[in-house]
This record gives C-alpha cells, structure tokens and sequence, in this order.
C-alpha cells in the first residue's frame, strides 16, 4: 500500500480533467485543502463543479480558482465573504447551487455510503423544495435530496498514518469526512504523517480506506474572522 | 422605553432552561450567551462542536477553533467536536432544543424569512433553513420595524422562505409575541411600550 506522494503536484497527477466534480472539505477557511486547491489552479483544469459548503475568501482558499475562472458551477450552502464570486454570479458565468448546509453535507455523507436519495425536512415549503419529490411520512412532509457521488475529493486533516487512517483538529474536521467519503478518489493533505500504528485505532476520525493519495505540507491557516477578548486586571 | 440590542439578548435569555443544548445565530444572538446566568446551557456550534466557549485571549486565537460565524473561539471542559453530518444529524433529529435566530420578516403563520434578498442579497442560507426544521423551539430576536418604520411582522413573507410555520416565539424591540394557531399573541410589552403601541406597529394579526 502506497499512499504517500511527495506534493500535491504529483498526488493529482492523472486524476483531474475538465468539467470535473469535485467536493472539497472545509468551514469558512478553516479546514481547508490549501495545498491541493493550490494545484488545481496551476493545473489549469476548467469547467469544475465544485461542492463545499463555501467558496474561500478573494484571494485564498477556492476563491483562487474564482479568480482564474476554472469553476463553472458551485454546490454551497453561503458564499457570502467574497466579491469575485458575487461579480461573476451575477454577470452570470458562474452556477449556483444553494443547499441547506446540513442537506450538503448529508448529500456527501449519502454518497459515500452508498445512497443515492434520502428524505429530509429541511427546506419544506421554500425554493429549496422546488422540483423536487414530496412524500409524506407519518403526517410530515419531506422532500427527496440525492446523494453526492463526487470524481474527487479534496479534504485536510491534521495527521494520517502510512495508510491513511485520520485524525482532525477540533472544527477543522467539519466537512472533511462527508467530503472525502464521497469521492470515487480522495487525496488528503495532513500536517504531519505519522508512522502507521501511532496513532490510537480508537480514536480515528475517518478510516483510511476512504483515503488514497497522501501528502504532508505546511498550512497558511489563515483566520477569517480574529476575535478576542480583553484579560481582566488582576 | 423599547429594549436596546442587549435587553433583547437578555429576555431572550429568559427562554432558555437548565440543561438545554442551544444554537444561537449570528448577531443579536450570539450576546444571548451573555445573560444565561448560572443557568447550565450548551452550546452548538453547526461547524462541528458542542460546549462552545468565549473568544479566546488575544495572542490565543487557534485558526482551528472558530463558531459557525467564522469567529475564533475557544472550548470547554465539556466540549465535544465532530463533523458536518453528525453536527446537523444532531439538529434535524431534534436534539437541540432551542434556535435562537435573527430574521428579516416573520408572518403570522410563524413562517421565517432571513436568508434572501432577490438581486441584493444572495449569500446563502447556511445552516438556518436545518435549524428551523429541526430543533425543538425556534426564538426570532429581531427589530418590529424597519428602517422605514414598516413592520417586520407580517400576514405573509414577502421574502424567499427560511422555513413554513416554524417560529415559536418572537421578541422584539417592543415586546415578546407567541405565534399561535390565528395569529400573534403578545405575551410581553417591553417597559413603557402598550398593547396597542404593538398593534399600531404591526402589520401581523394580533389576536
């Protein structure tokens, strides 16, 4: 078992085409696949439909690939920290598919266990449910969400064992999981790989056989929004 | 006098009882944390973390530990993270038992609007549209009026939905309102604010 590359380069080598879908894990910027978003950019890759609960920030994070237009369609629950994804939705060259944030990260969830639709109360009687099937279950109304069955997965952990076994670090986990457990590939970028049997078999957050390819690198982590509060004199 | 942004918080805070897991949305109610007193209350955060604790000391932000606003924050003895499934199988199940949430317009109906702004606003509708189908008790803070001195408390939405027929109960600058079966109740006035200041102020049914 072979899973460890030696950069993101290299771990998407053979694995990107256009008009690809991909979900990617990730809150706000926290959590994020820096290294592997940054890849996508120099790869040059267009047409992408990209699932993640957000778009990145101007500048950083999926907002990259904003600026060099290779996203045609996103599937996100709020993209409301950035102006490029404002100004090319509504000049319209790119898609928007909203999802109820927990709609999304069940749709992934789905995927990667192997269902297709599910039922789900969520988004009853507004545009969400729109088009969608209805079905009554003892006297509530549901609507039918499909599974996501994602071309690849992008997520990030904190550290992974050799064979890809995972931790995360507090909310970086997020959408990480759903996202890598519905991709036909996941490539994970970690902090720090750690020799296989270090890390605690009962404290694994995401197995390692929803986990193929493996890089180790450094991380911006950069805060979106740094509040604090004042030390009280003693 | 009607209630300032904190008074709001603070009698929203009344709601909550001893041992409820809470979510508390952007804005007014986040300062809802602030008046829950010795009362033992969990927090949710919908990025993944039950037992959400204050913003941490400056020089202590952890770029990993932020709420679902994006804000850094820190844990607590109890704290407990997990992914984005579980975090909203937990709240479409109904093991929260209160969202405490701002809006744009609420009908009579109980029906909330506060995502959506056609042509003005699109950013998304996050996580509101789960917490209102799933949680026990779904609170609004919000102003009465807006700044045209229009009501926010409507017959019908004019405003894409959030949610049909999911508030509980609305507090608002002037009072606390109950959504019942032909319409609003109101079951508070803030101080120097009457029964009929509210009605005046109201487009919503009051019965």
């Amino acid at each position: 078992m072979k899973k460890i590359y030696a950069s993101a380069d290299a771990a998407l080598d053979g694995l990107l085409h256009d008009d690809m879908l991909i979900a990617a894990g990730g809150f706000g910027l926290c959590g994020i696949p820096e290294l592997l978003i940054d890849a996508i950019v120099k790869s040059g890759v267009t047409g992408l439909t990209i699932a993640s609960n957000n778009c990145g920030v101007d500048g950083f994070g999926l907002g990259k690939l904003l600026d060099t237009k290779q996203i045609a369609k996103m599937m996100s629950s709020y993209v409301g920290e950035n102006d490029e994804f404002m100004r090319q939705y509504l000049s319209g060259e790119l898609e928007i598919e909203f999802n109820p944030q927990g709609t999304l990260a069940e749709r992934m969830r789905a995927g990667g266990a192997g269902i297709p639709g599910f039922y789900t109360k969520t988004g009853v009687g507004t545009q969400v449910a729109e088009g969608k099937e209805h079905k009554d279950f003892d006297g509530e109304t549901y609507i039918l969400e499909r599974g996501i069955f994602a071309d690849l997965s992008i997520v990030k952990a904190w550290k992974a064992d050799e064979t890809g076994n995972a931790v995360f670090r507090k909310t970086a986990r997020n959408f990480n999981p759903p996202a890598a457990m519905c991709g036909r590939v996941c490539v994970m970028e970690v902090e720090e790989i750690v020799p296989t049997g270090s890390l605690d078999p009962d404290l694994i957050h995401l197995p390692g056989i929803y986990v193929h390819r493996i890089i180790q690198g450094e991380h911006e982590k950069r805060i979106e929004q740094r509040t604090v509060r004042k030390r009280e004199e003693a | 006098m009607p209630w300032d942004r904190n008074q709001m918080a603070a009698r929203a805070a009344q709601e909550l009882e001893d041992g409820m897991y809470v979510n508390l949305g952007i804005g007014i109610p986040t300062l809802v944390a602030n008046y829950v007193g010795d009362k033992d209350i969990t927090l949710q955060s919908e990025n993944g973390m039950l037992g959400m604790g204050p913003f941490p000391f400056e020089g202590e932000e952890d770029p990993d530990l932020i709420n679902a606003g994006k804000q850094t924050i820190t844990e607590l003895p109890r704290t407990a993270y997990f992914d984005s499934a579980t975090s909203f199988g937990m709240i479409r199940g109904g093991k929260i038992a209160a969202a405490i949430l701002g809006a744009m317009e609420v009908s009579e109906k109980g029906d909330l609007a506060n995502w959506m702004i056609p042509g003005k606003l699109v950013k998304g509708m996050g996580g509101a549209m789960d917490l209102v189908a799933g949680v026990g008790r779904v609170i609004v803070v919000m102003d009465h009026q807006n700044k045209h001195g229009e009501s926010k408390l409507l017959k019908d939405c004019t405003l894409p939905l959030t949610g049909k027929g999911v508030v509980d109960l609305i507090i608002t600058n002037l009072g606390v309102l109950e959504v019942g079966h032909k319409g609003l109740h109101i079951v508070e006035c803030a101080p120097g604010v009457s029964h009929d200041d509210i009605r005046a102020a109201t487009e919503a049914t009051i019965v």
